[in-house]
């Protein structure tokens, strides 16, 4: 009984077009709101690019063969879009799944969790997708790319990072008991992730131990191939950066599918 | 010809037998009602119905769909309301019932044309364009209603309807729903307010602790498994009252707090005597549907 309850939980997800409907409610809601969200969650880590870009950069020379403010741009289109899709599935994920229980309507209308959850997946990617947008736009703009046409190749790379951090937040929405908990996912996970993966220096000064477990980490594949774009080169290894975002991705979402619905189905 | 058909379901939480050996049979065009004391299994019954709980054991068909297997084509055909409201809060009331009518995969054509007629259903036509957070409790409720005919169902499920509604709004509820009887849809809800099925339901099953313990229309359930009239019986000295004359005068008595209930066949001697004294009030109606059901459920609070 048990083992067949685990095995249908954990089964793999069905996909289906219901969910955009469910998509389009969340785009609905985010319409009313984008004032403050396009402040929250572009301006800041504008400021903080522009702000440690200059005020640091000038401190330094070339980082990484670039000026330091370009090295740190490509970096902080990886961190922006990482925390744009963390905070819209953790938060307001949260908030949707348990405390407006928006989701119990929706399930009682013909759609499965399976669609509900794909949903949550594609609308965090989706807000990201606008975060890491408009750090490329603020780079286009001064003109820190080396190459335009490699520079556009960031964007399909900013959908599969959106993708794999908004299936890993759904892991800890899928587990968490209160919005309490998240700090835990930010202090824990997100914050030594942003510190190991090289977001704002280079990995090699890191100890070797910790350059060993920064390879490990989604984040530093999502730079290693976003920095070379923006730095003007194919970016070396594609398919193994892929891969291990692709990997941490479906690994997370499988997980977070099965959690959810031991959540609320039974 | 059933609309629901329901074979031996069954459901257990851990230890607990939520759902025990349950059949049900409800037919186009009537209202059933499911009642029972708070944890009797009726939410995850309406649960189990709508494919969102998978059962341990029975079999479901609903609308010529066996569920949970094809829970989604059964749930195209039916509207729910449940027992909390979760209307979008971000949204205003045309907006609420345009987006639920996405979830249907309807039209948004579809869904504009219906939704002045929703709005004059739930008495919210002036409110098209407000905000869910400044509605009423008994507007939201009304709101959840015509929220539920957004796909035109066949059968409307509704979970407690007027659970902390005040009387008034009660009523308009009461009103909404005799008038979708009237077209012809059928109804299936929960209840623990005894007038609200003894208004609405053709015919009820009562449920306790998982299981169906009576079944019938609300009349001929009043006529059958009750005495016809009742004698509460209230004031100092009531129990000794009970020991004394109880036996004798009642075909049956329960004694709750200060009250006694006297259930009885003829109460022409039992009135005499009481008019005959001075220290014990009495009020003598006839039974009732909550009488029914306190008989079958027992008086005792469920906290569980």
């Amino acid at each position: 009984m048990m083992a067949t309850t685990l095995l249908e939980h954990f089964a793999p997800p069905r996909l289906s077009l219901r969910f955009i409907p469910v998509w389009r409610r969340n785009f609905l809601v985010w319409k009313k709101l984008a004032g403050s969200s396009i402040l929250g969650n572009l301006a800041d880590p504008m400021l903080y690019m522009l702000g440690f870009g200059y005020g640091l950069g000038s401190l330094m020379p070339e980082v990484g063969g670039a000026r330091y403010i370009t090295f740190l741009a490509a970096g902080t289109i990886c961190y922006s879009t990482m925390n744009s899709a963390t905070f819209e599935v953790l938060y307001s994920g949260f908030s949707r799944m348990h405390v407006q229980k928006t989701w119990d309507a929706i399930l009682n209308a013909p759609l499965n969790l399976d669609d509900v959850m794909l949903a949550e997946l594609v609308w965090g990617a989706s807000k990201s997708l606008l975060s890491g947008l408009a750090i490329l736009a603020v780079i286009w703009a001064m003109g820190l790319q080396q190459s335009w046409l490699l520079s556009l190749w960031v964007l399909p790379v900013v959908i599969l990072i959106g993708l794999t951090f908004s299936a890993m937040g759904l892991v800890m929405t899928a587990l968490s008991p209160s919005y309490d908990f998240f700090m835990y996912y930010f202090t824990l996970v997100i914050t030594p992730m942003v510190l190991l993966c090289g977001v704002f220096y280079p990995v090699d000064r890191l100890p070797g131990f910790l350059q060993i477990a920064s390879a490990w980490l989604p984040l530093s594949h999502a730079i290693d191939l976003v920095r070379p774009l923006i730095l003007g080169h194919i970016p070396a290894h594609i398919a193994g950066h892929v891969a291990a975002l692709v990997a941490w991705g479906l690994l997370s979402y499988w997980l977070a599918l099965g959690f959810t619905r031991r959540r609320l189905l039974t | 010809m059933s609309l629901i058909s329901v074979r031996g379901l069954g459901k257990r939480y851990g230890d607990a037998e939520v759902v025990r050996g349950l059949n049900l049979d409800i037919h186009a065009g009537e209202c059933f009602g499911l009642l029972g004391p708070n944890g009797a299994g009726k939410t995850t019954t309406l649960k189990m119905l709508l494919g969102l709980v998978a059962p341990d054991s029975g079999s479901i068909d609903i609308l010529g769909e066996p569920v949970p297997l094809r829970g989604r084509e059964a749930r195209i055909r039916i509207g729910v309301v449940p027992q909390m409201d979760n209307l979008d809060p971000d949204f205003s009331v045309a907006e609420n019932l345009l987006v639920y009518g996405r979830y249907f995969g309807i039209s948004d054509a579809l869904i504009r044309s219906r939704i002045p007629a929703l709005l004059e259903f739930a008495g919210l036509v002036s409110k098209a364009n407000v905000k869910i957070t400044t509605l009423s409790g008994g507007m939201k409720r009304r709101l959840t209603l015509a929220r539920a005919l957004i796909n035109d169902p066949e059968l409307i499920v509704l979970d407690e309807p007027t659970t902390g509604l005040d009387p008034q709004a009660r009523h308009v509820i009461w009103q909404g729903l005799r008038r979708l009887i009237a077209q012809g849809k059928t109804i299936l809800l929960t209840t623990h307010f005894m007038e609200e099925a003894e208004r609405l339901c053709d015919r009820l099953v009562i449920l306790d602790h998982g299981a169906a313990i009576a079944a019938g229309s609300p009349r001929e359930m009043i006529a059958t498994e009750i005495e016809p009239s009742v004698v509460e019986i209230y004031g100092e000295g009531v129990a000794e009252w009970g020991r004394t004359h109880g036996k004798a005068m009642c075909a049956r008595h329960e004694i709750t707090g200060e009250t006694l209930f006297c259930y009885t066949h003829d109460c022409a001697e039992l009135l005499a005597q009481l008019h005959a004294q001075s220290s014990l009030r009495y009020l003598h109606r006839p039974s009732n549907l909550e009488d029914v059901f306190l008989k079958f459920t027992g008086r005792e609070l469920r906290d569980s």
